[in-house]
C-alpha cells in the first residue's frame, strides 16, 4: 500500500475531516458563484464583509452549540435554549428601561439613552435567569429522571411564555446605546462578539481537556451506570452539564437582544435550538451522547451560518430556501453514514491498489 | 448574473399572473363605504333602533398574541366604554374551541351581535349557523372563517393586497418613479406576506423604472430582517435604492445593517414598510424611514359603528375593509403621542 | 480419519484471512447425525470464525464445506438457514415487547391475502415449541418470561423443521444451573431426533455434562477432534491453551498458604444489614487478606448484597463498619473512598465504558475518587495504564483502543485494572470470570489469591461454584435473598454447598 493512501484514510477518518470539507465546498461555492464575498475592507476602523458577518451572525450559534455540546454528549438534548434566549434578551431589555414592559405608554422619556438599572446588572441578572434556567432543566433531567426531550420541552413551551410575561407581550426596543456594544460593537477591528464566543470556547476547552469534566461527561454519556458504579456522580456531572447550556444561551441572548437592539419575546432565536443540535451534530458529536468535539460544533456553526448567509447573498428565492437548506444538511450528513464511508473506503482503495 | 436574469423573469411572470388574478377579483373587492355619513345616521335613532346604549355585543377575541392583537383588544375595549356598548369580552386563549364555547355562551345570554377574530379558519358552520338560528348576527373581525356568505353578515378587516398597493403607491412617490428596490418578505406562505407582494407589485408593474433586484424573508423580524439587509448589502452595495420591508420590525432591523454598512436610511436607502407601529414613527422622526402603511388594529369604533348598523337591519357590504392611513415622516412627530400601539 | 460415511457435515481445509490476521488455517470439522459436538478454545482461538463461515456471515479463503455429502457454500445467514443450519449467538436478538409467537416466527409470519395470519402464527410457535417440550403461553410478551426460556424461544426461531444442524454459540452463559439443564433436555431431545449439535460454551462442566466429541482449536489452527469420554479434563485445558497444566493444583496449595496470612480484626463489618424487596438483612465479616465466595443461585441475592456493601443501593436495616468506623454515607464515591472496589456482574451494562479508550477506562475510577479538578494529566494517564496493560497481560495493541474492541476477558481485566488503580482495601468481584476463556479464568482467580496474599480484603461471587471453593478461604451461601449459611474450612465441599442451595 501506498503512503500516500494510508495518509489520506487517516486524514478521511479524522473526526473533523467531513466538517471542514463541508465547509470548504461552501467557501469554493461562493468564490466562485458569489462576487466579492470574500472582500474584506476597513470600514470605521474594523473589517467589514461577508466573512465577518458570517462571524458575527454566527456568534449566538456557536455559543449554543458549545453549550449544547456537552448536553449531547451527556446522551441529553436542550430543546429550551431557544427559550432561554427569549428569556434573557427580555429580562436584559425590560431591566434597562422597565416602564417599556408594564403599560402601553407614549413618553418622550422612552427613547432617552439611559438606562434604569446599571449595565452590570443588565448583564448580570439576565445570565443568572439563564444560568437558573439551565438548572431548572438540570434537575428535571439528573434528580427526577425525566427524559431530556421531555423535561427541555417543558421550558421550550413555558420560557416563552415567561419572556413574554417580562415583557408584557411587547417588542421591546432598547435605546442604551453601551449595551450595543456586546452584540454590535468591534474591538481590534473584530466584531466584540467574537471575543465573547472565544472566551466561552477556551473555558469550555479548559474544563474539558484540562480537568476531569471532559472525562465524566464522555463516560458518562456513553454508559451513565458504569460511570455511576465507577464513583462517578453521574447526576451531578448532568446537571452541570444543563446549566452550562443554559449559561450560554443566556449569552447568546445578551448578543442578540444588543445586535438588534430590541427584546423580542416571540422570535427571539427561535428554532435556534434545532440550529444548535444540528451544528453539533455536523461537528461529528454523537446523539447518543459519549465523544465530543468542541471544535466541531464550531465548525458545524459556521457551517450552518456560512450557509444561510451564501443563500442570501447569493438570491435563492425565498420560496425554496429552505427547500436549499435541507438539501445542503442532508448532503451534509449523508457524509456521516457508515454507507458512504464504506464506499469511500473502496474507492479510494481502488485508487490506491492500482499499481 | 444568469440567476438574476430568471429571478427578473418568475418576478415579472408572478406580477404578470397576480395583475390577471386581481383583475378578476377586483368587482368584488367593495368600494369603501362613507362611514362618516353612517355615523350621523346612526345618532338620531327611533324609537325601535337600537343604540349604542343598549346594544349588547359578545366579542370572542382570539388571545393576546402580539403586539398588534393586544393594540386590537384595548381598542375593541376602550371604544365599548367610550360609546356606552355593553361588551361580553372573551379571551380564547388562540383555541378554537375556547371561542366556540364563547359564542354559544353569548347566544345562550342572547346578545344583539357577536364579533369574532377566528382563530383558524375552518370549523365554524355549525356554531356561526346557531347564532343565525339565534337571529344573532355574527361579525368577522381582521380574519376570515371558511363559511358561506350568508352565516356571517360582513367582514372587517385589512386587506393586505390593497396594503401593497399603497405601499407601492409611496415607493413611487419617495424614488420619484425610479429605482432599485430590495423587498424583505413577511414569513413565506403567509397571507400578509403574500398579499403585501402582490399589491406592491401591481402597483410598480406599469413603472418601468422601478425595479426589484433582490427578494428575500425576514420572517417579520427583527433580527432576520437585519440579517437579510446585511447580505443584501454585500450583494448589491450602493446600488440598492430602496427598501421594501412587509413590516416595520424587518424595517427597523434593516435600518440597522444600513447604518452599520454605512449609508444613511431614509436618504441612501429610502425605506417603506407597512404596519405603522410606533417604532416606525420613532424611525421616521429620525429620518430613517420614508414611510410606513397603516395596518390598522384600533378597529373599535368601525366595528360598533357596524355592529348598530347591522342590528338595526341597515345593508352593509359583505367586507368592510379597515381603515388605514398612508403615514410620512412629516405627520410623524405630532401623530406619535396618539399612536397606541 | 473420520468416517464420512455419517457425517452430517463436513469442513475441510477450510483458511480465512482477514487483514493481517490468519483467523483459520487449514481447519478440519466434523459432525454427526445426532451428536452434540463442542467446539472448544480459547478467546481468538477462531471458534466464532470458523462459525461464521459456515453460517455465510464470512466466506472462506479456500477450502470446501460438505452437508450431507454436497459442496455448499452459504451467502447469507438466512441463507445457511435454508439449507438446514440453524444458529443461535451468543447476544440474544430477540424482541422482548413482542409476544413469543411473534418472536418466533418473525420475518416469516404466516400470510394470509397479504396480511399476518394470526391463528396460523400462534398454532405454528406452538407447534415448535411443543418440539421442544415447551409449554408457555405463545401470546404473552417475551420479556415476561426468565432469560432461560427466552434462550428456548431463541432456538425455537432458529429451528427450522428441515434444520439438520443447530449451533448453540455460550447458550448458556446467562443461565444458572436449573435453567442449563433445562437447557440440556431439549438439547438431548433434539440429538435424539438425529439433528447434529454444535456447542460453543465456556464452561468445561457442561461440556463434559453434554457433549459426545469435541473439536479444539488454538490460535486459529486444528488441535484435534476428540471423543469427550477419553479426554481428562486436564488434558483438554492444556491443549486450549497450549502448555501443561498443573495451575489448579498450585492454586489450591496458594490458597492453603494465603489462608494462614489473614487478619484477625475484621476489615469490613455488617450487622443486620438489608433492603426491603432486595434482601433479608444479614450479618457478615470480612478480614484483611481473606477472599469470601459468595454461591448461590442466579436471584438468590448475591448481587444485591454486593451492592449494598458498595453503597450502589442503599440499605434500610441494621449498620455497617468499615476499618471501626460505621458507614453513614453509601454511594459507590463514598466507598471509594474508604478504598473498596466492585467490579459488578453486567460487564457490558455497567462495568465498561465502551466508546472509551483503554486508558479512560482504566483511570476512571481513579479521577472520580481525585475529584473534579485533581486531574491525571494524559501522561499520567497513559502511564499508569501501561503499568496495568502489562501487570494483567491486557491483550490490546495501545492503551488507546477502544475498550469495546477488545475481547470480552480482556475488558473485564480492564474492569479489574481500573480498581486495581484505585489502590483498594477491599474488591468485589461479581462473575469476574463469566463469559471468558479459561486460561484468562484461572489467571483472574490467581490474581484474586494474590491479592489476598498482599493483604487486600477480596469478596468473590461466582455462579461457577467449582471456581469459588478454589479461590475462596470462606463461603456464604444465599438462597431467594437470603444469606443461609457460611461454612469454612473442610465445610467447603461442592456436595454440601449444593445442597444448601437446594434447600434440602
Amino acid at each position: 500500500m501506498k503512503p500516500t493512501t494510508s495518509l489520506l484514510k487517516d486524514l478521511r477518518h479524522h473526526s473533523l475531516f467531513w466538517p471542514v470539507v463541508a465547509l470548504l465546498l461552501i467557501m469554493l461555492f461562493n468564490l466562485l458563484f458569489t462576487p466579492g464575498f470574500f472582500r474584506l475592507e476597513i470600514k470605521d476602523g474594523h473589517l467589514f464583509g461577508s466573512l465577518v458577518d458570517i462571524l458575527n451572525r454566527g456568534a449566538p450559534l456557536m455559543l449554543l452549540a458549545i453549550g449544547m455540546t456537552m448536553v449531547i454528549a451527556t446522551a441529553g438534548v436542550d430543546l429550551s435554549v431557544g427559550a432561554i434566549i427569549a428569556i434573557a434578551g427580555a429580562a436584559a431589555a425590560v431591566l434597562i428601561n422597565p416602564a417599556l414592559g408594564r403599560e402601553l405608554v407614549t413618553s418622550d422619556k422612552l427613547i432617552e439613552d439611559v438606562t434604569q438599572t446599571p449595565l452590570w446588572l443588565v448583564i448580570l441578572i439576565p445570565l443568572i435567569a439563564a444560568t437558573v434556567c439551565g438548572l431548572w432543566n438540570g434537575i428535571l433531567v439528573s434528580r427526577a429522571n425525566i427524559q431530556p426531550m421531555v423535561a427541555t420541552l417543558v421550558l421550550m413551551v413555558a420560557g416563552r411564555g415567561i419572556a413574554q410575561l417580562i415583557t408584557n407581550g411587547q417588542i421591546i426596543t432598547i435605546y442604551y446605546s453601551p449595551y450595543f456594544y456586546i452584540g454590535g460593537g468591534y474591538l481590534f477591528g473584530l466584531p466584540f462578539s467574537l471575543y465573547i464566543v472565544a472566551a466561552v470556547f477556551l473555558f469550555a476547552w479548559y474544563i474539558s481537556r484540562k480537568t476531569s469534566v471532559g472525562l465524566f461527561v464522555e463516560s458518562v454519556g456513553t454508559n451513565a451506570s458504569s460511570s455511576f458504579y465507577s464513583g462517578i456522580n453521574e447526576k451531578n456531572v448532568k446537571l452541570l452539564a444543563y446549566i452550562f447550556c443554559g449559561f450560554c444561551a443566556g449569552i447568546a441572548g445578551l448578543l442578540i437582544s444588543s445586535n438588534v437592539k430590541s427584546a423580542d419575546a416571540n422570535n427571539a432565536g427561535l428554532w435556534s435550538e434545532l440550529d444548535a443540535i444540528l451544528a453539533v451534530v455536523i461537528g461529528g458529536t454523537l446523539m447518543s451522547g459519549g465523544r465530543f468535539s468542541l471544535v466541531g460544533s464550531i465548525l458545524g456553526a459556521l457551517i450552518i451560518q456560512s450557509m444561510t448567509t451564501t443563500i442570501y447573498a447569493f438570491g435563492v428565492p425565498p420560496e425554496v430556501v429552505l427547500v436549499v437548506k435541507a438539501l445542503v444538511v442532508l448532503a451534509v450528513v449523508l457524509l456521516y453514514s457508515e454507507l458512504v464511508k464504506v464506499s469511500m473506503d473502496k474507492l479510494f482503495e481502488q485508487k490506491g491498489v492500482q499499481p | 448574473m444568469k440567476l438574476s436574469k430568471v429571478l427578473l423573469f418568475i418576478v415579472a411572470l408572478t406580477t404578470i399572473l397576480s395583475v390577471i388574478g386581481c383583475g378578476a377579483a377586483a368587482p368584488a373587492a367593495p368600494a369603501e363605504a362613507p362611514k362618516e355619513e353612517a355615523k350621523a345616521e346612526a345618532q338620531p335613532a327611533s324609537s325601535d333602533k337600537k343604540t349604542y346604549e343598549d346594544l349588547v355585543v359578545g366579542y370572542a377575541q382570539i388571545g393576546a398574541e402580539s403586539e398588534w392583537r393586544t393594540a386590537n383588544t384595548a381598542s375593541i375595549k376602550e371604544e365599548a366604554e367610550k360609546l356606552g356598548v355593553e361588551l361580553k369580552f372573551s379571551d380564547a386563549q388562540q383555541k378554537q374551541e375556547n371561542q366556540i364555547k364563547a359564542i354559544r355562551s353569548f347566544i345562550a345570554q342572547q346578545v344583539d351581535v357577536i364579533g369574532v377574530s377566528p382563530v383558524v379558519e375552518t370549523g365554524w358552520e355549525t356554531v356561526f349557523q346557531e347564532a343565525k338560528d339565534a337571529g344573532i348576527p355574527v361579525i368577522l373581525v381582521d380574519r376570515r372563517a371558511a363559511v358561506p356568505e350568508d352565516l356571517y353578515a360582513t367582514y372587517l378587516g385589512s386587506d393586505f393586497v390593497e396594503e401593497g398597493r399603497r405601499a407601492g403607491e409611496a415607493m413611487d412617490k419617495v424614488l420619484e418613479g425610479k429605482g432599485k428596490i430590495v423587498e424583505l418578505v413577511g414569513t413565506v406562505g403567509s397571507a400578509p406576506a403574500n398579499d403585501r407582494a402582490k399589491g406592491f407589485r401591481e402597483y410598480i408593474a406599469d413603472k418601468p423604472d422601478m425595479e426589484i433586484i433582490a427578494s428575500q424573508s425576514g420572517d417579520f423580524t427583527r433580527a432576520k430582517g437585519k440579517e437579510v439587509m446585511e447580505a443584501f448589502l454585500k450583494s448589491y452595495g450602493k446600488d440598492i435604492n430602496a427598501l421594501y420591508a412587509h413590516n416595520d420590525d424587518m424595517a427597523i432591523g434593516a435600518i440597522q445593517a444600513i447604518e452599520e454598512y454605512g449609508l444613511k436610511p431614509g436618504e441612501d436607502i429610502k425605506i417603506v414598510s407597512v404596519d405603522a407601529v410606533r417604532g416606525a414613527f420613532e424611525a421616521m422622526i429620525a429620518g430613517k424611514l420614508n414611510c410606513t402603511v397603516e395596518c390598522n388594529p384600533l378597529l373599535g369604533p368601525q366595528f360598533y359603528e357596524l355592529a348598530l348598523k347591522v342590528v338595526n337591519g341597515e345593508e352593509v357590504a359583505k367586507w368592510v375593509p379597515s381603515e388605514e392611513g398612508v403615514y410620512y415622516p412629516e405627520e410623524a412627530e405630532a401623530l406619535l403621542p396618539e399612536r397606541k400601539y | 480419519m473420520p468416517n464420512t460415511n455419517d457425517s452430517l457435515l463436513l469442513m475441510q481445509g477450510i483458511c480465512k484471512n482477514f487483514p493481517g490476521v490468519q483467523a483459520l488455517l487449514d481447519v478440519d470439522f466434523s459432525l454427526r447425525r445426532g451428536e452434540i459436538h463442542a467446539l472448544m478454545g480459547e478467546n481468538g482461538a477462531g471458534k466464532s470464525t470458523l462459525i461464521k463461515v459456515l453460517t455465510g456471515v464470512e466466506r472462506q479463503n479456500s477450502g470446501k464445506i460438505l452437508l450431507d455429502g454436497k459442496e455448499i457454500l452459504a451467502k447469507s445467514p438466512l441463507h445457511a438457514q435454508e439449507l438446514g443450519i440453524s444458529t443461535v449467538f451468543q447476544e440474544i436478538n430477540l424482541c422482548p415487547n413482542l409476544s413469543v409467537a411473534e418472536n418466533i416466527l418473525i420475518g416469516r409470519e404466516p400470510k394470509k391475502f397479504g396480511s399476518i395470519n394470526w391463528t396460523q402464527l400462534k398454532h405454528q410457535a406452538r407447534q415448535i415449541l411443543d418440539r421442544l417440550d415447551i409449554d408457555i403461553d405463545v401470546t404473552q410478551s417475551l420479556g415476561m418470561y426468565p432469560v432461560a426460556l427466552q434462550q428456548m424461544v431463541a432456538i425455537a426461531r432458529a429451528l427450522e423443521i428441515s434444520s439438520k444442524i443447530l449451533i448453540l454459540d455460550e447458550p448458556t452463559s446467562s443461565l444458572d444451573a436449573r435453567e442449563t439443564e433445562k437447557l440440556f433436555d431439549v438439547m438431548r431431545k433434539l440429538k435424539g431426533e438425529g439433528l447434529g449439535i454444535i456447542f460453543i460454551t465456556h464452561f468445561l462442566d457442561q461440556v463434559y455434562q453434554i457433549s459426545d466429541r469435541m473439536t479444539v482449536l488454538r490460535n486459529g489452527r486444528l488441535v484435534g477432534t476428540y471423543d469427550t469420554a477419553e479426554l481428562p479434563r486436564m488434558d483438554l485445558v492444556s491443549k486450549m491453551i497450549g502448555r501443561s497444566l498443573d495451575e489448579l493444583e498450585d492454586m489450591t496449595r496458594f490458597k492453603h498458604e494465603t489462608g494462614k496470612r489473614i487478619a484477625q480484626e475484621p476489615l469490613l463489618e455488617a450487622h443486620q444489614l438489608g433492603r426491603t424487596g432486595s434482601i433479608q438483612p444479614f450479618d457478615l465479616e470480612l478480614h484483611a487478606g481473606e477472599v469470601l465466595g459468595f454461591a448461590g443461585l442466579l436471584g438468590a441475592g448475591r448481587t444485591e448484597t454486593a451492592n449494598l456493601l458498595f453503597g450502589v443501593d442503599s440499605p434500610d436495616h441494621g449498620t455497617m463498619t468499615f476499618d471501626g468506623q460505621e458507614v453513614k454515607k453509601f454511594s459507590p464515591l463514598n466507598s471509594i473512598h474508604r478504598g473498596m472496589a466492585y467490579c459488578p456482574e453486567d460487564r457490558k451494562a455497567d462495568g465498561i465504558v465502551g466508546d472509551l479508550t483503554v486508558r479512560e477506562n482504566i483511570v476512571l475510577a481513579l479521577q472520580a475518587s481525585q475529584g473534579w479538578f485533581k486531574f491525571l494529566s494524559p501522561k499520567k494517564q497513559t502511564e499508569i495504564a501501561d503499568k496495568y496493560i502489562k501487570l494483567l497481560n491486557i491483550a490490546t495493541p495501545n492503551a488507546d483502543q477502544l475498550v469495546k474492541n477488545l475481547s470480552g476477558g480482556n475488558q473485564q481485566k480492564v474492569i479489574l485494572a481500573r480498581w486495581l488503580a484505585t489502590n483498594p482495601q477491599t474488591l468485589i468481584l461479581d462473575e469476574p470470570t463469566r463469559g471468558i476463556d479459561v486460561g484468562a479464568k484461572t489467571e483472574i482467580q490467581k490474581l484474586v489469591l494474590e491479592l489476598a496474599e498482599e493483604g487486600k480484603a477480596c469478596i468473590f461471587i461466582s455462579s461457577e461454584l467449582e471456581e469459588v471453593l478454589r479461590t475462596s478461604h470462606r463461603v456464604m451461601v444465599l438462597r431467594d435473598r437470603e444469606v443461609v449459611a457460611e461454612l469454612a474450612g473442610g465445610e467447603l465441599e461442592e456436595k454440601k454447598i449444593m445442597q444448601i442451595i437446594a434447600g434440602s
